[in-house]
């Protein structure tokens, strides 16, 4: 070496643009590499198919948010409006979608509880209570899908290439102009598809209120978004969820199993209960608002006749006979009305035996299923023999006193 | 076996090219045939006296050369060359090595002594050449040895330091080696030319000495006799002492309080009345003692309650005194050192030595040096004005903003007054000073700024107006206007104050980038790197037409440069330093119009335009490819995506170039970069041209050639590839997993406790685990299983980098976070069947747990996807 040679910068050599410019291509690559790979990593668990089952004409929905940053270069994809049954498509192009298209699409990825018929096993030990006014009234609902840019952190400082997006599982609640989320399916591109609902709302907790999207609307989003309180199914959580002041109207009670994953469609591992206490809507009304004497029932018609729940698999409720259909001009697939006579429902052994059913004709359009047979029998227990807020709290304390040792359900929001 | 060589090698240093040609074909022709034999006709030739100095000279010169060498893969072809040398061949050139230590010519004393320590670079680490260093010493302690000898013993010692790790050494090696080097320095023993060769000796052996500086005794010896030596009556030497003294400045500052008395005496001496060369570095040592302070500082307020090395305030306790002394040298400026980037001078030296005093102490050096700057800034020689200017331009980074702020909104525009200076230092000097006012104390988006709207117009007259100034002056008004419109990049509505000047700033940087008067091309490079600034900090809403409008003029300027006759080598180098800057320029403006959905169409517009001039530019050279034409296009591709296809089958030709270009390792780096955007921009359409693409890939990987910075990438790259074409990277897979896994061996046995191998460790584990998770991403959806058999040894891999970890001083975060994900990925993409391997694997639960607690959001994040992923794999 030879020290002599030294020099000390003096008055600053030329600035090296170039390698400011190769610094800055690596960051842009970088970046651009983890959002690729991110995208693959969501895309796998995200990725539902466009059913082909879809007989129905036109559905109304519970509210979706699709939060999304706009793509710049976004193009139609036609071809899979016209042939979604031929299609495997994933979140991000399914957010290309528009309409009642849409609106039938994210419907399907949609949990849709149970009604609480039975209390369920370990109640306390293995669920999670939330106040909710999920209805299963159709009328109040309609799919939304808003684009929210910058609302998601990674957007803000990403460059141009961040398409994160996120998927909400929410209900807008238009007193307020409040999006409340209920659950979370997929966070800046990481499902949380496979998570269980305990880690689910862990996440949904944690991330959302990082975004700023409980704040006040703002430029970046038009709405507010607020999070429906969860509790474990002790004594006081089951409490505080059911008497609880809440700033939305409430319409019963749900439960999540800790350990379920996010399931589309009908599941057992998430329930909903109601009592007058707790909801304004016990029984259903029909389409004038009124409580109808008899129980009401949706069915679908199968092509020999049967009469069947939306479940899966579905649930034979009754039958009609060819000669009555081809008379009042049904097809196969409508959904149609019936009332429950005095002869009621009769079960062995908690199977459905006989149903006393009369035809009462078609169903308003806008139904997109028929009834669930949960949601049938826990309207028929409503009017015959309700399960009750201390039936649930008997359940608790029971279990409690089997000294299963403490709870180990870390969740108390 | 030696022959005799001596006409050839003269022959060899012929006018006669024909008979020089003819010389050296017949030595290589020597030498490839019996290296061994060569190489000993070399070390005869040189130790003979009787042999003339030329032929001695070069069969030295010739000798090194065989031993070593600049690049690392040849340097290391030698010297397994020479360990393969039978071993009595060696032991008999070393012979006549060490004897022509003692040889009368000094120059067959001086080149014997190198190539000696060329040898030993190689054999001690070896531990082939144990009696080298007791041969050595007892030339020095045998009674009456001649003082060439000594000397040339004591220039070999100080040349085997240089070479070698003092671990090599023993304890009892070094002791004996430093007694003898601070011996020779002892003025009453020896010649001034063996205490000069100690006294160099001893610069190299001082990283030798730590133990015996940690030794009172010793290091009292050792300073006493580095002092004392100092003040030799040899200039020579006291250069050679004070380049001690700067080195032990920085290795041993701990220990220096005892001396700072003496020493400050000493340097302060030498700067006020020593020649130049001592001067310099009387205050080299001031400077050291800066960085060594700033160092500590910066440590501290990291580290905030570690008590980290002791600080011992030298700077603070000699402020009084040091800040004077080098505000004299301010004054003693050379005519024209502003048109010679080869001077450093005791001016430049002292100015710079205050701008880190300034940076060490903050505040306490405003008093000391603003009375100097008011007292001169008016004076009519020039040289005052200029040393003001410059005190104050050296002390604008340290003192605290406040204080600060004050002193610059009252000079400011004494400053831009003195743009009109009749003196070019001055202006020079001052526009400097604009430049690091701008730099430091204009910062809108971080709430302040000594810019206002109120004299923002005339500071932009004032730099337009001095930027037609001679060149040295245009060059750092350029400067100033750079870090003018730095201050305003992501500064909100207070960038919009600078948007009405734009054009006009655009217009004069593009009028300075045409000036033919700058002799080089440096002006022309500022003010287009300038320009790059301004339209990169620039409010895109409010300047996008501007851009729009700068963008043909750029092309078309490009455009010409395709045009240019090319003559000569040196008619080619400016053609590609023009095309540099402007390609930079496009590349720039790519960037910008496409970051904006409104804008972005004016760049897809273009593209083919633009596309095609970057062919002709590529088209310009037969060999290699434009490295800043090929930085463009990345941005480009990233901007078309996947109508960047079109463009493929012209421009692949030159990717492949790219990924060749082995010897301009940066072009082959940013290839492997624009390789992975277009990936992303193509997917699967990159599919027809994979083949090739992984084929030059992988022969990267394989070279030694290729420098190793580039290798990271590459495997990042092959993740990039099998992302966009999925299942098809099934081919690849075999030998893309093989160098992997390689890679991944090569981790586990690299030296960690180099803080550049662990660095160059910890990119390579990155990247790997980025190639993995491309790859299994890629394959999710089908033929997953193809990657069922690599499985386990990447769980190895991830293991052992979680193992290594745990250890703080190996952490990195980006290279868990890789390793966490991947993790991910792989019970994503293989599924149930992992699950046995995760559970033989336990270590994932605690990697798991360790990253959960992190503060890094990121990380958490990644980490409970994979911890989901995993569950659901144990789950099934």
């Amino acid at each position: 070496m030879a020290p002599n040679e030294l020099h000390r910068l003096y008055k600053r050599p030329p600035i090296s643009d170039q390698q400011k410019r190769r610094e800055l291509s690596l960051r842009r690559q970088e970046q651009s590499r983890r959002d690729a790979q991110l995208q693959a990593r969501r895309l796998a668990s995200t990725l539902f198919s466009l059913s082909s089952s879809q007989t129905l004409e036109e559905t109304s929905e519970p509210d979706i948010d699709l939060v999304s940053e706009p793509q710049p270069d976004f193009q139609p994809e036609n071809e899979s409006v016209s042939s979604p049954s031929d299609l495997d498509l994933d979140v991000r192009q399914a957010s290309k979608l528009r309409g009642s298209e849409a609106r039938k699409w994210f419907a399907r990825q949609l949990m849709l509880p149970e009604w609480m018929i039975d209390v369920p096993d370990r109640l306390s030990h293995d669920w999670l209570a939330t106040r909710s006014y999920i209805t299963t009234d159709s009328r109040q609902r309609n799919c939304q899908c808003h684009h929210f840019p910058r609302l998601c952190p990674a957007c803000l400082t990403a460059s141009g290439s961040c398409q994160s997006y996120s998927i909400l599982d929410c209900i807008f609640h238009e007193m307020d102009q409040t999006y409340y989320v209920i659950d979370m399916i997929c966070w800046r591109g990481y499902s949380l598809y496979d998570c269980t609902a305990e880690f689910r709302f862990f996440w949904l907790n944690s991330k959302l209120a990082e975004t700023g999207a409980c704040d006040p609307p703002s430029q970046y989003h038009r709405y507010r978004f607020s999070l429906v309180p969860i509790y474990t199914c002790d004594q006081s959580g089951l409490h505080s969820a059911y008497a609880g002041a809440v700033p939305y109207v409430k319409d019963g009670l749900l439960f999540y199993n800790k350990h379920a994953h996010y399931q589309p469609g009908n599941t057992p591992l998430a329930l909903v209960w109601k009592d007058e206490n707790c909801s304004q809507y016990v029984i259903d009304t029909d389409s004038k608002g009124q409580v109808p004497s008899q129980q009401q029932v949706v069915l679908e018609l199968l092509h020999d006749g049967k009469l069947i729940t939306s479940d899966d698999p579905p649930v034979v409720f009754g039958f009609l006979e060819l000669e009555f259909t081809q008379k009042s001009g049904l097809h196969p697939g409508n959904l149609l009305r019936f009332s429950i006579g005095n002869g009621g429902l009769h079960t062995v052994d908690g199977k459905l035996e006989k149903a006393d059913l009369h035809y009462f004709g078609k169903s308003n359009r806008a139904r997109a299923f028929a009834d669930s047979y949960s949601k049938i029998m826990f309207q028929y227990s409503v009017r015959h023999s309700p399960l009750r807020i201390d039936d649930l709290v008997a359940s608790i304390s029971s279990s409690d006193d089997e000294g299963n040792g403490p709870s180990d359900v870390e969740m108390a929001v | 076996m030696a022959m005799e060589i001596t006409q050839f090698l003269l022959a060899a240093q012929s006018a006669d090219a024909r008979v020089r040609t003819e010389a050296e074909s017949t030595l290589r022709q020597f030498q490839e045939q019996n290296l061994p034999g060569f190489l000993l006709s070399l070390s005869v030739e040189l130790a003979n006296n009787e042999k003339p100095p030329e032929s001695r000279r070069l069969a030295g010169i010739v000798l090194k050369n065989s031993l070593d060498a600049k690049d690392a893969v040849t340097k290391e072809r030698l010297a397994q060359q020479w360990m393969a040398i039978d071993i009595s061949i060696k032991s008999q050139i070393k012979d006549f090595l060490l004897r022509t230590l003692g040889s009368h010519v000094p120059e067959a004393r001086h080149t014997s002594a190198q190539v000696i320590a060329k040898i030993a670079s190689i054999e001690i680490p070896q531990k082939q050449w144990p009696d080298l260093i007791g041969i050595l010493l007892k030339n020095m302690t045998l009674k009456d040895s001649p003082a060439g000898l000594r000397q040339a013993t004591l220039e070999t010692l100080g040349y085997v330091c240089e070479e070698i790790s003092h671990r090599e050494l023993e304890q009892a090696e070094v002791n004996d080696v430093l007694t003898a080097v601070v011996q020779g320095m002892n003025l009453a023993e020896n010649n001034a030319e063996v205490r000069l060769a100690a006294t160099r000796a001893l610069y190299n052996a001082l990283d030798f000495a730590e133990t015996n500086f940690q030794n009172e005794m010793e290091r009292n010896y050792i300073m006493k006799m580095v002092c004392e030596t100092a003040m030799s009556k040899e200039i020579e030497i006291r250069q050679a002492a004070f380049e001690c003294l700067v080195s032990i400045a920085s290795t041993y500052y701990e220990v220096l309080e005892p001396y700072m008395q003496h020493l400050f005496e000493l340097t302060s001496n030498a700067v006020k009345g020593d020649e130049e060369p001592v001067a310099l570095q009387a205050i080299e040592f001031w400077s050291s003692i800066c960085d060594e302070e700033i160092e500590l500082q910066e440590f501290e307020s990291e580290n905030s309650g570690e008590s980290g090395p002791p600080h011992s305030c030298f700077i603070e306790k000699a402020l009084s005194s040091l800040v004077p002394m080098l505000l004299d040298t301010l004054l003693k400026q050379e005519e024209d050192q502003d048109q010679d980037d080869s001077i450093w001078n005791v001016s430049m030296a002292g100015g710079t030595c205050l701008g880190l005093v300034a940076r060490t102490v903050g505040d306490s050096i405003l008093p000391l040096v603003m009375p100097f700057v008011e007292a001169n800034i008016l004076k009519p020689d020039w040289h005052c004005r200029e040393a003001a200017t410059f005190a104050f331009g050296s002390i604008l980074e340290g003192p605290t903003l406040d204080k600060l702020s004050l002193l610059v909104h009252s000079g400011l525009d004494f400053l831009l007054r003195a743009m009109r200076d009749e003196n070019n230092h001055v202006k020079d000097t001052t526009a400097w000073t604009l430049s690091r006012i701008f730099e430091l104390l204009h910062s809108p988006a971080a709430g302040y700024s000594v810019i206002s709207s109120e004299n923002l117009q005339r500071i932009v007259e004032v730099l337009v107006e001095s930027i037609k100034d001679a060149p040295n002056v245009a060059e750092k008004v350029c400067g100033a206007i750079y870090y003018l419109a730095q201050g305003y990049e992501d500064a909100g509505t207070s960038s919009s104050l600078l948007t009405p000047y734009v054009p006009t700033i655009i217009d004069c940087l593009l009028t300075t980038a045409n000036r033919t008067d700058g002799g080089d091309s440096k002006l022309r490079s500022s003010a287009y790197e300038t320009l790059n600034e301004v339209v990169r900090c620039s409010n895109i809403a409010e300047t996008s037409q501007i851009i729009a409008q700068l963008l043909p003029v750029i092309m078309n300027k490009l455009g010409q440069t395709i045009e240019l006759q090319i003559v000569s080598l040196d008619d080619r180098e400016k053609q590609g330093d023009l095309q540099a800057s402007l390609c930079g320029v496009l590349q720039v403006i790519i960037q910008k119009l496409s970051s904006m959905d409104e804008t972005k169409p004016l760049i897809l517009q273009a593209a083919d335009q633009i596309m095609l001039l970057f062919l002709k530019v590529f088209a310009c050279r037969s060999s290699t490819v434009h490295e800043e034409a090929m930085l463009a296009i990345g941005s480009l591709a990233y901007a078309t995506g996947s109508e960047f296809g079109k463009y493929m089958p012209e421009f692949y030709k030159y990717l492949e170039m790219g990924l060749l270009n082995f010897e301009e390792y940066q072009v082959c780096a940013i290839t492997v970069g624009v390789v992975g955007d277009i990936c992303r921009a193509l997917d699967d359409k990159v599919l027809p041209y994979c083949d090739g693409i992984m084929n030059h890939l992988v022969k990267d990987l394989s070279s030694e050639e290729l420098h190793r910075s580039v290798k990271p990438p590459i495997f990042s790259c092959f993740g990039d590839i099998a992302l966009a074409i999925g299942e098809h990277f099934e081919k690849y897979v075999p030998y893309a997993i093989q160098m992997m896994q390689g890679a991944a061996e090569l981790c586990a046995r690299m030296d960690t406790s180099d803080d550049e191998l662990l660095e160059y460790a910890n990119q390579l584990k990155r990247s790997i685990f980025e190639a993995y998770s491309g790859i299994l991403q890629g394959f999710k959806n089908s033929k997953s299983e193809i990657m069922l058999p690599y499985a386990k040894h990447l769980l190895q891999f991830i293991e052992m980098v979680f193992r290594e970890q745990q250890r703080e001083t190996q952490r990195d975060e980006s290279v868990t976070k890789a390793a966490v994900a991947v993790m991910g990925d792989l019970a994503d993409a293989l599924g149930p069947n992992t699950k046995m391997l995760f559970r033989d694997l336990a270590f994932y639960a605690d990697f798991l747990g360790e990253c959960l607690q992190s503060e890094d959001e990121q990380l958490k994040e990644t980490a409970t996807w994979t911890q989901g992923m995993i569950g659901r794999v144990m789950v099934s």
